[in-house]
C-alpha cells in the first residue's frame, strides 16, 4: 500500500469522530431492538434480546474508544483517495442493480465491466462495453446453460440461448 | 481402525477420476488467484460457493481445499517476481525472494519456494491426519462452555492480538457480530433486526459479506489510489533448477518452517502470516551467511514459504475437528461445509469418514499436482501478471456479482453487496482489518448458541463458564491475548505487532 502523506496538524481526527458517531448509532440501534424483542429468558436467563444488547454495549465502548483516540492522538495520515474512479465503479454496480431485471444479466453486467474498466483508466466505452457484454454472455452460457445456475435472462439471452 | 487405514481409505476416495478432476481444477484456480494480485483464496472460494450448489459435496470441498493450498503456492510467484505479494502470507517471501530475482536468481527462488511448499504441505497434511483423531477425542469431552471459550479465544486472536490497533480489529469484529444478529434467532425463532424486510429474515450471507469486503472493497480501494508507478515484472533468467548448494541451504529451512508453521496454524491464532515471520526470524539467526540476508538469501525464501503452507494445513485442524475457523479463508471453507448441510466437528469424523478422510487424502494428491503445476509451468503463471489492471479488476467485479446473482438475484441482496463493498473500501482506507468482520459473522451465531446452551444447562448461573479447568484456562488465554498486546502497545512496542498483522487471508 502506498501512503500519501498529508500535512497533519495535531487536530482532532475528523474520520475517527465520524466513525465514533456511526458506531454509537449502530450500538443504539441494537440496544433499542434488544429492548423491543420479547425476551423471556427461559432456563438460560437470557434469550433472543441478550446478544443484541451485549454487542450494542460493546459498540458503545468502541465508540468511546474512538472518541478518546480522536481527541488524544489526532489524525493519522491516510492515503488520500481519488474519488473519481470510486464513483465510476459504484455507478457501475448501481446500474447493474437497476438494469438486471429489465435488461438481463449480460447487458447489466457488461456495463458494470465497462464502468469498472473506466474507473481503472480504460475510458473507451465503445471498446469496453462490447467486450464486457460479450464476456458476460459467455459466462451466462457456461453458468446458466452448463452449470444450471439461475441467472436473470433478458432480450439478449433469450435471442441467443432461447427461452 | 487406525489413522493409517482411514488414510488409505481416503486415498481410495480421492483417486476417483472425478474427484481428481475437482482437485485439479481447485489447485489450478488456486495457483492462478494466488499469482494474481488483488484476489486471494478466501475470495475465490466465496465466489465459487454459489456456483457449486448443485455439484457433489465431496468434490466441491476438495476443490475448495485445493484452492486454499494452490493460493499459498501461487502467492510466492508474485512476491518473488513483482515484489507485490499476491496474498498476505507471502509478504515475507518478497523480502528475500525479490532481491534474489533482481540478482538474476529468480529461478532458484521460485524452485525453493515451490519445493519447500511441497515438503511442508506433505508433512503438515500427514500431521493433520495423525493429529485430527486425537483432537476429535478431546473434543468429545468439550461441552458448550468449552466451545464458547474457544470461540472467545478465536475472536481475540483474529481481531485484537496482532495488527497496529486492537481498537480497529475489535471494531471490525463487532461489525461482523452485529451483522450476524440480523435474521431469525436459531434457538427461539425470534426475528431480529430485520425491520419487516423479508429478505433480511435469512440473515446476511457470509459469502455476500466476504465477496463485498474482499472483492468490491479491494477494487474500490485500489482504484482510489490512482495510477501508480508499477514495479516491473522481473523476467526469469536461466534455469529454474536449484544448484547443489541451493539444496544444501534449503532443506533445513523447509523442515524448520514446517515445524514452526504447523502448530501456529493449528492453534486458534490467526492466519498464516505469523508463522512466516517467525520462520524468517529463525532463519536469519541460524544462517551461516548472515551477510546475504536483505540481499537475497535463499534460506529467507525457503523457510517462510514452508511455514506458510504448513500453517494452511494447520488451520484445517481446528476447522475439521472443532468446526472452528481461525482465518478468513477457513471461515469461508466453513460456509462451504454448511452450504452442503455438513457441520465440521467430531461428529463429521463419525458420520462421514469417507468425506473427511477423502478430503485429507486429496490434499496429499493436491500437493503433488501443485509441484508439477508450479515448477515446469512457472512461465505460464508469470504471464498472468501481464493482464492489464482495468481488465483484471473489471473481470473480478463481474465474477463477484455473478456469485450473488446466481445465489439470489434480488435487488436487496445486490444492494447489500454494494453497501458492504463501500464499507470494505472505507475500512481499508482507514486501516481497519477485514478478516475479523468475516470471522465475526460466521462465528458469532455459533458462539451465541454455545453461550445460551451453557447458561441453560446451568440454569442461568454465569459462573458455569469458568467452572472447568479447560474452559477457565482458554478464557484466561483469551484475556491474556487481549491484555498483553495492549500493554505492549502502551509501552511503545506496537511496531512488532503491527508487522504481525493478519491482513487478508
Amino acid at each position: 500500500m502506498i501512503r500519501v502523506l498529508t500535512a497533519t496538524k495535531r487536530r482532532p481526527d475528523g474520520a475517527a469522530l465520524t466513525i465514533a458517531v456511526a458506531l454509537a448509532l449502530l450500538g443504539g440501534l441494537l440496544v433499542w431492538q434488544a429492548a423491543v424483542i420479547p425476551d423471556k429468558g427461559g432456563y438460560a436467563g437470557i434469550g433472543s434480546g441478550a446478544l443484541p444488547r451485549f454487542i450494542g454495549i460493546g459498540l458503545f465502548a468502541l465508540s468511546a474508544a474512538h472518541l478518546w483516540t480522536a481527541v488524544k492522538t489526532g489524525a493519522d495520515p491516510i492515503a488520500r483517495p481519488h474519488m473519481g474512479p470510486v464513483v465510476w465503479i459504484v455507478g457501475g454496480l448501481l446500474l447493474q442493480i437497476l438494469l438486471l431485471r429489465s435488461a438481463g444479466f449480460s447487458i447489466a453486467s457488461g456495463l458494470l465491466f465497462a464502468l469498472t474498466a473506466a474507473g481503472f483508466g480504460r475510458r473507451r466505452l465503445l471498446v469496453t462495453v462490447p467486450v464486457g457484454v460479450g464476456l458476460a454472455l459467455a459466462i451466462y452460457g457456461v453458468f446458466d446453460q452448463l452449470l444450471k445456475l439461475k441467472l436473470p435472462a433478458g432480450l439478449l439471452e433469450t435471442l441467443i440461448f432461447g427461452g | 481402525m487406525s489413522t493409517f487405514d482411514f488414510l488409505l481409505q481416503g486415498l481410495a476416495v480421492a483417486s476417483d477420476p472425478m474427484i481428481l478432476l475437482y482437485a485439479l481444477i481447485g489447485v489450478t484456480l488456486g495457483t492462478a488467484v494466488g499469482v494474481l494480485p488483488g484476489i486471494g483464496p478466501a475470495l475465490t472460494v466465496a465466489l465459487l460457493l454459489p456456483v457449486t450448489y448443485g455439484l457433489d459435496p465431496a468434490g466441491s470441498l476438495i476443490m475448495f481445499a485445493g484452492i486454499y493450498y494452490g493460493g499459498m503456492y501461487g502467492g510466492s510467484t508474485t512476491s518473488i517476481l513483482l515484489n507485490t505479494p499476491g496474498e498476505s502470507a507471502s509478504i515475507v517471501t518478497a523480502l528475500e525472494g525479490n532481491k534474489m530475482a533482481r540478482a538474476g536468481r529468480g529461478g532458484p527462488a521460485l524452485a525453493t519456494a515451490a519445493i519447500g511448499s511441497f515438503v511442508a504441505g506433505l508433512i503438515a497434511t500427514l500431521a493433520l491426519a495423525f493429529l485430527a483423531p486425537y483432537v476429535v477425542k478431546l473434543a468429545l469431552v468439550f461441552g458448550p462452555r468449552e466451545y464458547f471459550a474457544l470461540m472467545m479465544l478465536a475472536f481475540v486472536t483474529v481481531s485484537a492480538a496482532f495488527g497496529d490497533s486492537a481498537m480497529k480489529g475489535l471494531t471490525s469484529l463487532f461489525i461482523g457480530l452485529a451483522l450476524a444478529l440480523v435474521g431469525i434467532d436459531q434457538l427461539t425463532g425470534q426475528a431480529r433486526l430485520s425491520f419487516g424486510v423479508p429478505e433480511l429474515l435469512d440473515g446476511v450471507e457470509v459469502t455476500t459479506l466476504a465477496v463485498a469486503l474482499f472483492a468490491i472493497g479491494e477494487a474500490l480501494f485500489v482504484a482510489s489510489q490512482g495510477q501508480r508507478a508499477e514495479d516491473g515484472i522481473i523476467a526469469i533468467k536461466g534455469s529454474v533448477w536449484m544448484t547443489r548448494a541451493d539444496w544444501a541451504r534449503s532443506w533445513k529451512p523447509w523442515l524448520r518452517g514446517t515445524v514452526i508453521g504447523f502448530p501456529i496454524g493449528a492453534m486458534p491464532a490467526g492466519g498464516a502470516e505469523i508463522g512466516t515471520l517467525l520462520s524468517y526470524a529463525a532463519e536469519k539467526r541460524l544462517t551461516k551467511h548472515p551477510e546475504e540476508f536483505g540481499h537475497g538469501a535463499i534460506e529467507g525464501v525457503a523457510g517462510p514459504e514452508a511455514a506458510n503452507n504448513a500453517s494452511a494445513a494447520g488451520t484445517l485442524v481446528p476447522l475439521l475437528t472443532l468446526g472452528l475457523p481461525t482465518s478468513a479463508t477457513a471461515a469461508i471453507l466453513l460456509a462451504g461445509f454448511q452450504q452442503f448441510g455438513l457441520q465440521p466437528g467430531p461428529l463429521l469424523f463419525a458420520t462421514s469418514p469417507q468425506l473427511v478422510w477423502g478430503l485429507i487424502a486429496s490434499l496429499l494428491i493436491a500437493n503433488v499436482m501443485l509441484l508439477v503445476l508450479n515448477l515446469p509451468l512457472i512461465r505460464l503463471w508469470v504471464s498472468l501478471l501481464m493482464i492489464p489492471r482495468p481488465w483484471l479488476y473489471a473481470g473480478i467485479l463481474l465474477f463477484a456479482t455473478l456469485g450473488t446473482i446466481g445465489m439470489n438475484p434480488s435487488p436487496v441482496e445486490l444492494s447489500m453487496l454494494l453497501v458492504f463493498g463501500i464499507l470494505g473500501f472505507l475500512m481499508r482506507l482507514y486501516g481497519y482489518p477485514i478478516a475479523p468482520a468475516v470471522v465475526g459473522l460466521i462465528l458469532g451465531p455459533m458462539a451465541e448458541q454455545q453461550l445460551r446452551r451453557a447458561l441453560a444447562i446451568s440454569q442461568g448461573d454465569w459462573s458455569t463458564l469458568v467452572s472447568t479447568p479447560v474452559a477457565a484456562g482458554i478464557l484466561l488465554a483469551a484475556t491474556l491475548a487481549l491484555v498483553v498486546p495492549w500493554i505492549m502497545r502502551l509501552r511503545g512496542k506496537g511496531a512488532v505487532l503491527a508487522q504481525l498483522a493478519a491482513d487478508e487471508d
